[in-house]
């Protein structure tokens, strides 16, 4: 009897296990499979679910009154634009680190635009898209102006304030040996503690991404006594996330993008689009904002698209210089490649 | 002998009325003899006073300073954002209130909407008012529990909305202090009456129910309830069918009314198991049955022994609710922590954090508070 039972048992154990292991699999093939239709489905729902930072500066961060703001949520808000002609359709879900995925793969929301960096295990293994670069940011080291670096091969022997479990340290200590420069990192967790043992001189550097060290030197009480250096040690390319599997939904966000680019490179504005559509004879404007070639109809939404959309959040230039100008953020890679930048749209034909 | 019986008998000038009863020279009892006995009874204590009566003053001259005295109240706020320099300029020899003035409501009410702000506020008072209400003991009846369905669902129908004309408003714009007094009110309501059936049940001499109360509070109590919060709102999901989604707060709240109800379970064995067995021996001599017995003799006693460790549960739940900002819900800290991301108010963390702690330290201390004065009450009959 008693061999018996331990093979049932053996038998149920195995069972158990492989049912164990076998359910997020299915779970993470679910989506991909149903979601054929989430336009459809989020038109008859009458709203956009759009995935946000709890709160970043700049990006996205809700107002005194709980209205979100930010290049991020203008994303979000562009879209919904695009699809009902109501910036407010909007639902903005805060997401943490680590639920974000989770929360896209579920369904629970459409798209998310939360500063996620694009990498290759996410857009394959988590079951994502990456439809657009909306962001290039990476990593880089802010420095007191007195110490007068140039450069950050100076920091040699120098104590750096860097925050534990991101790749922010990761990345530091491999650009650190390939360079064969000595420092003695000073690993704080929490983002006030890390900036707070800066200023006091705990460290001579600080490092996070540059978009972070822009918004930190912004806040400082005198900026112009901070510098950022110029080198930037990793890629951190960030953008507007959908679930994997359907591309006519993916279509649309990343021509929303490209539409704002679009309109920048053509000096299309929020105050001028309405005349320009009225009266620009330029083809590649006529066809951007539906005038000839019906190309909002073949995303799925009419051919005035992108009309509604620059006019309700203006072109990418317009949605930089309202949330990130003002921390400090320049456009450096971000720029258009008609200026030496990466932003570059594919043509409206 | 001879001067006590010639005292005795010696008339003495003795007032008609009874003597007051003299007192203790004031180097005795008082103020002044207290601190010679306890402050100043060496030179070591003397110097260990002095010196931290100066560091005390010092740090309260300080503080008052910082708090009052330096503070700036407001700020102009102009199309541009808040301008925050005059606070900056203080250069944190003043507290800056003004992100208190300017953040208020975003810290109370969270992402809610702006025009609709009279709503949570009305809940927060309803809260209050349920709380109130459920402390006096002439309250105490069955009616009770009616006025707690009505009231919950007032706050429901108004939170929502979507009925008598309010704006529907969706579950992930709520926020601030309304949310913890969401997630701990019904976390606290709904764990208790849970907590005492698996406490009976783990006294139960039938074995599947005693298994299943025991694997169940072992299990919970296991894990922290950060990883359990986690199952809620990231494995859960995924084991659902696409396009269906339980409400996030929904689900937080689920987690934490099993984490409470845990501990809580063991609390009330522990006034199980400290009644004598007499009392259950006589219960059953009166022919009671099993509910009888513990609704009339049981729970009353063991309840009442353990009102500390309950409330002690009770304000540690009340403040575990802060976890759920690591799901993306804004409750009173995280709407306080997301309030100073702004650039222009970064770096006036200490105001607002001191500003959330006095909010819950107001709960927090009332609930201790009426505790104890609750136990002095129901255990009037112990004290000799």
């Amino acid at each position: 009897m008693k061999p018996m039972r331990l093979a049932t048992l053996r038998t149920l154990g195995v069972a158990v296990l492989a049912t164990a292991m076998a359910a997020p699999a299915l779970a993470q093939q679910q989506p991909a499979q149903q979601n054929a239709a989430t336009m459809d489905a989020i038109k008859s729902r009458g709203t956009l679910s759009c995935g946000v930072n709890t709160g970043l500066a700049g990006f996205a961060q809700p107002d005194s009154q709980g209205r979100w703001t930010g290049f991020d949520v203008d994303y979000c808000r562009a879209v919904a634009v695009a699809l009902f002609n109501d910036a407010s359709k909007v639902r903005y879900v805060p997401l943490t680190a680590q639920n974000r995925f989770t929360a896209l793969q579920s369904g629970e929301i459409d798209m998310m635009a939360r500063n996620t960096t694009m990498t290759l295990s996410r857009d394959t293994s988590l079951g994502l898209d990456f439809p657009a670069i909306n962001f290039y940011d990476g990593q880089g080291f802010m420095v007191k102006a007195s110490l007068g670096l140039k450069s950050a091969k100076e920091l040699n022997g120098a104590t750096i304030c860097v925050q534990p479990g991101t790749t922010t340290e990761q990345n530091l200590t491999d650009w650190a040996r390939s360079n064969s420069i000595q420092f003695t990192p000073v690993v704080i967790e929490r983002v006030e503690e890390v900036v707070g043992a800066y200023t006091s001189g705990r460290c001579d550097a600080y490092t996070t991404d540059v978009s972070g060290l822009a918004a930190t030197r912004s806040a400082q009480p005198n900026p112009g006594e901070h510098q950022i250096l110029p080198e930037v040690i990793s890629k951190e390319p960030l953008g507007p996330a959908v679930r994997h599997g359907d591309q006519r939904w993916a279509d649309l966000v990343r021509w929303t993008h490209n539409a704002l680019l679009a309109a920048e490179e053509l000096g299309i504005t929020s105050k001028n689009v309405e005349q320009v559509a009225a009266s620009d004879s330029r083809p590649e404007a006529q066809r951007l904002l539906g005038k000839t070639g019906g190309l909002g109809e073949m995303l799925g939404v009419d051919n005035a698209w992108a009309v509604r959309v620059i006019k309700a959040v203006g072109n990418y230039g317009e949605m930089f210089d309202r949330h990130l100008k003002p921390l400090g953020i320049q456009r450096g890679p971000n720029a258009l490649w008609t200026q030496g930048g990466l932003q570059y749209a594919p043509p409206f034909r | 002998m001879a001067e006590i019986t010639a005292e005795a008998t010696t008339p003495r000038d003795v007032p008609e009325s009874p003597a007051e009863p003299r007192r203790p020279p004031m180097l005795a009892v008082g103020p002044v003899a207290w601190m010679r006995a306890n402050l100043f009874s060496s030179w070591i204590s003397t110097a260990v006073t002095l010196a931290l009566a100066y560091l005390i003053i010092r740090w309260a001259i300080g503080f008052v300073d910082w708090a009052f005295v330096n503070a700036i109240w407001s700020v102009p706020v102009t199309e541009q954002g808040a301008q925050t320099q005059a606070c900056r300029a203080l250069d944190h020899a003043g507290a800056c209130w003004a992100v208190i003035t300017e953040k208020h409501r975003f810290i109370l009410f969270g992402t809610y909407p702006y025009e609709e702000h009279w709503r949570p506020a009305l809940c927060i008072l309803l809260f209050i008012g349920l709380y109130i209400v459920s402390a006096m003991r002439r309250f105490w009846r069955p009616a009770l529990g009616l006025i707690w369905l009505g009231t919950l669902v007032v706050i429901g129908g108004l939170m929502w909305g979507g009925v008598l004309g309010l704006p529907y408003v969706p579950q992930e714009r709520w926020g601030g202090l309304v949310i913890t007094l969401i997630l701990s009110t019904f976390g606290i309501a709904l764990a208790f009456p849970l907590s005492i059936l698996v406490a009976l049940g783990r006294r139960s001499r039938m074995p599947a129910i005693k298994m299943l109360c025991v694997v169940y509070v072992e299990l919970i109590r296991g894990v922290p309830l950060i990883s359990l919060l986690f199952m809620a709102s990231v494995m859960f999901p995924l084991f659902l069918p696409e396009g269906v989604n339980f409400d996030k707060l929904l689900r937080a709240q689920v987690a934490i009314i099993l984490f409470a109800a845990a501990y809580l379970a063991e609390v009330v064995r522990g006034g199980l198991q400290a009644l004598p067995k007499g009392q259950y021996e006589a219960a059953e001599a009166l022919g009671l049955s099993f509910w009888q017995k513990t609704g009339f003799i049981i729970l009353p006693q063991a309840l009442r022994l353990v009102i500390p460790p309950l409330v002690n549960t009770f304000i540690g739940m009340f403040k575990d609710t802060s976890l759920v900002l690591i799901i993306g819900i804004f409750d009173l800290l995280t709407a306080g922590k997301t309030a100073i991301i702004e650039p222009a108010w970064q770096g006036f963390g200490v105001e607002v954090y001191i500003t959330v702690a006095l909010i819950y330290f107001v709960f927090c201390f009332a609930m201790s508070r009426y505790s104890q004065s609750l136990e002095a009450e129901l255990n009037r009959h112990r004290v000799r």
